[in-house]
């Protein structure tokens, strides 16, 4: 009878480590076919052309800095949108909401995170665009700042519930002997335990940076995709064209293995640097967090 | 371990309750009728609406064949066709040299056919006072050398270019009749902030909100949202007409072109009968119906 139950708990074991084991095979997989079918562009696509600001593929024009430009811009501009309301609800949720707010906000955040991006999209062209347009005076509503709201939308849910969980984290403690040095409430949140919990709310914005990048139907759907070099002071109120949509645009009509479809892969395999960055980034951020709570406990 | 045992049950028990199920649909396609056929078909923006209306029409016809139509653009069908994933692809512009010679080399043989005409209406927003324009005046504004409305006689407004994304078979015909002229030394291209859309409603939304558009769309797809303008031949550069079956069927209306079908090879059987069909009057008059030019 042990002798079984051992077997049946080295069964289940083993299949959760395959489980496990087979993110990194996929990964991997993802990687080495990423690099097999984009390097190439590199030996077609002269560098001077892959570097330029011209993208029309259709008539040999592979210049992927307007969209790269593209992709950069709406993804900060959308940070910059969601970090005050991802931080702010957090907060509000971890350290002011009563109990009854709590569950009403909670879920209601979790199902902004659960609303396909391309709903989102269709809001963003019958409301947002029209509604811009008029009030900011713009030639068109279909620009980058349309695209920057609709990925900080994205992005708010993914910040919140890591942020909310960084602050649930720090010891009430911290609270208690901060109000009891005669902070204020406001103090002790600014001062104690948004610093205390500072790693983990960047893990949070580096995880909702990620999302906004990656992000592809909102974003085609609303920024006009026309390939501009995002180089004037009004760039992020004029259309743009990001990575994502190129590829997602594109990639039905390009006859496999040309040059257009090896450079499709090609900024498939910036988008995966990008986002490995920013993992990286966010994993450096809460590993140091622990060494340094390590120290201070020790 | 009797968790562990009922869980595998479990989960055993649901993958046979998931095959079991499966293999009753797939027993329940099969009886119908003897001459019943699944035909793919795929393509075109332009055409999808048509080979709907062709596709549900037909089932009355011939209610054995069952037709799945989707769009994605000509590019797109062409490459699905050249894949073998597709049995018809529909294209609004022809078959490139570079498709044709992939088909080849996958041991295809494509055929063709005209399936019907289309005019490509120039659409503004209604508020929009220009009435008519000339072929030249077209592409300037898409090549990006006049900029506001007043150029062309209408108001002081930015001109914001709309157009299909480049996987459009719209979006290629545009490039040589209308920014190039017709002329295939001529390499100028869209002005490069064009925005491109990726569907053909989305252009009529921008359209139909936005005063300072102009945009392009198949006849078919043009609400009345949207105004169309009057547009001028090279030839007769004072004569302005607007798109309609009769203007394109007699020449007058310039940016028109044919709409086609692809097959993987000279078709057989139900995909053969489904194209007969197609160029019979009875299918022709659904052309009519939907905007388009009927090619008999």
């Amino acid at each position: 009878m042990k002798k079984f139950k051992l077997s049946g708990d080295s069964v289940i074991s083993g299949v959760i480590k395959i489980c496990g084991y087979s993110s990194i095979l996929f990964v991997t997989l993802i990687l080495i076919f990423l690099l097999r079918e984009g390097l190439p562009a590199l030996a077609s696509v002269p560098l001077s052309s892959l570097f330029s600001t011209v993208w029309y593929p259709i008539e040999g024009y592979f210049g992927i800095l307007p969209l790269i430009g593209g992709s950069l811009l709406v993804t900060i501009a959308a940070t910059i949108i969601a970090l005050p309301f991802g931080i702010g609800t957090a907060v509000y949720l971890s350290e002011i909401a009563p109990r009854w707010m709590k569950e009403i906000l909670k879920p209601v955040v979790e199902i902004l995170a659960g609303i396909p991006s391309v709903v989102l999209g269709f809001i963003g062209i019958l409301v947002l665009v029209p509604f811009l347009r008029k009030t900011l005076h713009l030639a068109t509503g279909l620009t980058g700042f349309t695209g920057a709201i609709l990925l900080g939308l994205i992005a708010i849910p993914t910040i919140v519930s890591i942020a909310e969980d960084a602050l649930n984290n720090v010891p009430p403690a911290y609270r208690q002997a901060g109000l009891a040095l005669g902070a204020t409430r406001w103090q002790t949140m600014w001062g104690v335990t948004l610093p205390a919990a500072k790693t983990g709310v960047l893990t949070a914005v580096m995880l909702g940076i990620g999302r906004a990048l990656g992000e592809t139907m909102a974003v085609m759907m609303v920024t006009g995709n026309a390939p501009v070099m995002p180089d004037q002071w009004n760039s992020l109120f004029l259309p743009i064209r990001t990575m994502t949509a190129t590829i997602a645009s594109e990639m039905g009509e390009v006859a496999t293995g040309s040059a257009h479809y090896q450079l499709l892969f090609f900024i498939g395999i910036l988008l995966f640097l990008m986002s490995l960055i920013i993992n990286v980034a966010a994993s450096l951020a809460s590993t140091k967090q622990r060494k340094r709570a390590e120290r201070i406990l020790s | 371990m009797r968790k562990v045992l009922i869980v595998i049950g479990g989960i055993l028990f649901l993958l046979l309750a998931g095959c079991s199920g499966r293999s009753q649909e797939a027993g329940s396609a099969v009886t119908p009728s003897q001459n019943n056929a699944y035909i793919e078909n795929k393509g075109s923006d332009t055409i999808v609406n048509l080979a709907l209306a062709w596709a549900e029409a037909y089932q009355k016809v011939e209610p054995g064949v069952s037709i799945s139509v989707t769009g994605g653009g000509s590019g797109t069908g062409l490459t699905a066709l050249v894949n073998k994933t597709v049995d018809i692809a529909n294209a609004s512009r022809q078959i490139s040299p570079e498709e044709l010679a992939s088909a080849q080399a996958a041991g295809l043989d494509p055929q063709e056919f005209v399936i019907a005409r289309d005019a490509i209406a120039v659409i503004v927003n209604p508020e929009n006072p220009v009435e008519h324009l000339s072929l030249e005046q077209l592409s300037k504004i898409y090549r990006g050398e006049i900029n506001n409305w007043s150029e062309v006689g209408g108001e002081d407004r930015p001109i914001v270019r709309l157009s299909r994304e480049t996987n459009s078979g719209t979006h290629v015909y545009f490039l040589d009749a209308v920014v190039r002229l017709g002329n295939s030394q001529d390499k100028a291209i869209f002005s490069r902030d064009t925005l491109l859309l990726p569907s053909s409603e989305g252009i009529i939304a921008e359209v139909r909100d936005n005063p300072n558009a102009i945009g392009y769309d198949g006849l078919g797809y043009v609400t009345s949202e949207v105004k169309m303008v009057a547009v001028s031949g090279l030839e007769h550069p004072d004569d302005y007409v607007l798109p309609s079956a009769a203007t394109v069927t007699n020449g007058t209306y310039v940016i028109s072109r044919s709409l086609y079908m692809y097959t993987q090879n000279p078709p057989v059987g139900a995909i053969k009968d489904y194209l007969d069909w197609i160029l019979s009057p009875d299918a022709q008059k659904i052309v009519v119906d939907l905007g388009f030019v009927p090619v008999k």
